[in-house]
């Protein structure tokens, strides 16, 4: 069973009297454990696909299933709780909490989130820390380490719930080239270890050439797939 | 929960200057309304104490109608042997009261045997009067304070007289009275001591010994204008007064009408009202308080929503719910409000104690070296720290609810 499915998926935006259709009737399915990237330019839609299959948006038409449940009709809170559950985010701009430790912040979905208890949580974070070589920085706070050592981090707190999926966008935009492919090389370390999906948008041809699967947008609308397995349009 | 605390504390200490500045407007506003409730309450507790231990007693019991004509000072609306029986016997039962003095109220002639002129008497039994009113002996300005507040055949006088008729300690002096039925009676006292004058009615009355107002008044019997009660516990005169009241009424005259009126010091003084303008202009000062509690706290979180948007966008996608991410920001304001609070009490408290050690005195009215002795009861602490942390977690709400109702997308855009 997929575990994105998208039919005839739609976002539409209401701006002043002006209507941008964002994506336009978009179809493919995702299925589980995959590497897949989305690309296309500025404006093609690929950071509107993710907030939808990241429940952060709703679709204003089709449909979309994550995990088995259709999304589209979710409110704010049942969307959140579904996040906390099933979804891990990371972000271009590694948005790690500042007054929170390394170990600490990768600590907060299973204490703020999932409530998990105390014995299993600190395990659980000491070794996806370990699994992301963060264990030694474990009690910095985001301030005294490196980009790459920050989006490691951001790695780890977006596998520690046992997320299936685990949306990217643009996730070494804010990386140098060699710290680029160590992040990209540790999520398909982590893909390939915990069976999780990890779906990014992304200009970045190193990410690119990783993704097994490549959907390119342009305008709204899905234009081509590079199929490597995993994945069908 | 903790964990919301030790996330909304490390946020605090990440604005450390913003905290400090904030906890200090309400530290300083706390200090202001605990020291001006200390230092306010002691006038007040002084005053009153003056008042009713020096004075009028913390309740008096009268004939029904006499106070409405206690300026004229009537005879005829005195207590008959009979009915002061009564009250004796109703107060003798009541464990809260420490004692009672009887009391004749009278107008007369002074004369000091070339001038004349009109003064008012309390005629009291010493012993009783001692025990009912205990500052009295603290009013002699002049004579010696003896054991027994004066004997029969001396009179206190009040300051104003003994300076206008030019009337010393030791010098002799005529009363003259009409007695209830119009004759007229003299009788001459020895002053045996000079009492200060202090405001509120009966502060400026002379006192004759209860014997030589009967003689003076040709009394056959007991007849009492007034029963002055004191407590042994201020605190006691509402369920006191209550009590008091419902057995007092039930005895009735032959038009099934109360034969007696009961009131409190309240009711037979002006200061009452001065103490109800200091307990007003205490509200004021809380009012104040409050809205610098409200504006700080709110300024100071709409700033904190305002720089965390983007730290908002991410706990929001990652799941955190609106009603954890609120409390996280309602937590924040209620640890600035403990913190002002808790800093402005500790610096209260110590102030308070400072002043006491100084042992600073001034001086009220004809009042002087009257010792400044500020007390603060935890009741007023505890208030004062209650609303100031209501009002720092209700300051909170506003910028709390539009954190935990943002759009994570637009959060998460936000530079």
């Amino acid at each position: 069973m997929s575990l994105v499915t998208a039919d005839n998926l739609e976002k539409t935006y209401q701006i002043g009297e002006i209507t941008v259709k964002a994506i336009r009737g978009v179809n493919f399915s995702i299925e589980p454990a995959s590497f897949v990237s989305f690309v296309g330019p500025s404006g093609s839609g690929k950071s509107t696909l993710l907030n939808m299959i990241g429940c952060l948006d709703p679709p204003t038409g089709g449909y979309l299933q994550v995990a088995g449940q259709d999304i589209a009709n979710m409110n704010r809170k049942q969307a959140a709780r579904f996040r906390g559950e099933h979804i891990g985010f990371v972000f271009q701009d590694f948005n790690l909490i500042p007054v929170l430790t390394v170990f600490e912040n990768v600590e907060y979905p299973l204490l703020m989130v999932q409530n998990w208890p105390e014995q299993k949580r600190k395990k659980q974070v000491n070794d996806l820390l370990e699994a992301v070589g963060m264990g030694d920085q474990a009690i910095k706070y985001p301030s005294q380490i490196s980009g790459g050592q920050k989006q490691r981090t951001a790695v780890a707190r977006a596998l520690v719930t046992n997320a299936k999926l685990v949306l990217a966008d643009e996730p070494t935009a804010n990386l140098d080239g060699e710290t680029a492919s160590r992040i990209i090389n540790l999520m398909k370390k982590m893909r390939d270890e915990l069976d999780t999906t990890f779906i990014f948008s992304t200009h970045d041809p190193r990410v690119m050439r990783n993704a097994e699967i490549i959907f390119t947008l342009e305008d709204g609308r899905l234009q081509k797939q590079n199929n490597n397995g995993g994945a069908h349009a | 929960m903790l964990n919301i605390i030790k996330i909304a504390a490390r946020n605090l200490r990440r604005y450390q200057r913003r905290t400090i500045l904030t906890s200090a407007l309400i530290t300083l506003g706390v200090v202001a309304v605990l020291l001006y409730i200390s230092v306010t309450g002691s006038f007040k507790d002084m005053m009153v104490g003056q008042i009713t231990d020096s004075m009028i007693g913390h309740l008096q019991i009268h004939r029904r109608g006499y106070l409405a004509s206690i300026d004229n000072l009537p005879l005829n609306r005195n207590l008959n042997e009979h009915q002061v029986a009564k009250v004796k016997k109703i107060l003798s039962n009541v464990d809260a009261v420490e004692s009672f003095s009887m009391r004749i109220k009278l107008g007369a002639m002074f004369s000091n045997f070339t001038e004349t002129t009109n003064i008012r008497l309390n005629a009291v039994i010493p012993e009783q009067e001692v025990k009912t009113v205990p500052l009295l002996p603290d009013r002699i300005i002049e004579g010696q304070k003896k054991d027994v507040l004066l004997q029969k055949g001396e009179i206190l006088i009040p300051e104003l007289i003994s300076k206008g008729m030019k009337v010393k300690v030791g010098d002799s002096i005529v009363l003259v009275a009409n007695n209830k039925d119009g004759s007229v009676n003299g009788k001459t006292f020895t002053v045996s001591g000079v009492l200060e004058g202090i405001s509120g009615p009966g502060g400026r009355d002379g006192v004759i010994h209860l014997d030589d107002a009967r003689e003076l008044l040709r009394i056959d019997g007991v007849e009492i204008s007034e029963i002055a009660i004191r407590l042994k516990s201020m605190d006691d005169l509402p369920p006191v007064f209550s009590r008091l009241k419902a057995e007092i009424a039930s005895i009735k005259d032959k038009q099934d009408k109360p034969v007696f009126e009961l009131h409190t010091w309240e009711k037979l003084t002006p200061f009452y009202n001065i103490a109800k303008m200091i307990d007003l202009m205490t509200f004021f000062i809380k009012v104040m308080l409050v809205s610098i509690v409200l504006v700080s706290i709110m300024n100071v979180m709409i700033m904190a929503v305002y720089e965390r948007i983007n730290e908002i966008g991410t706990i929001s996608a990652i799941g955190t719910l609106p009603g954890k991410i609120m409390a996280l920001f309602v937590t924040e304001g209620f640890l600035l409000g403990v913190l002002g609070t808790v800093v402005g009490t500790i610096i209260s408290l110590i102030s308070i104690a400072a002043v006491n050690a100084a042992e600073i005195t001034f001086n009220f009215g004809r009042q002087s070296d009257l010792l400044l002795a500020p007390v603060i009861v935890y009741g007023d602490v505890i208030t004062i720290g209650l609303i100031v942390i209501g009002i720092s977690v209700l300051a909170s709400l506003q910028p709390a609810f539009k954190a935990a109702r943002m759009d994570p997308i637009t959060a998460l855009r936000h530079v």
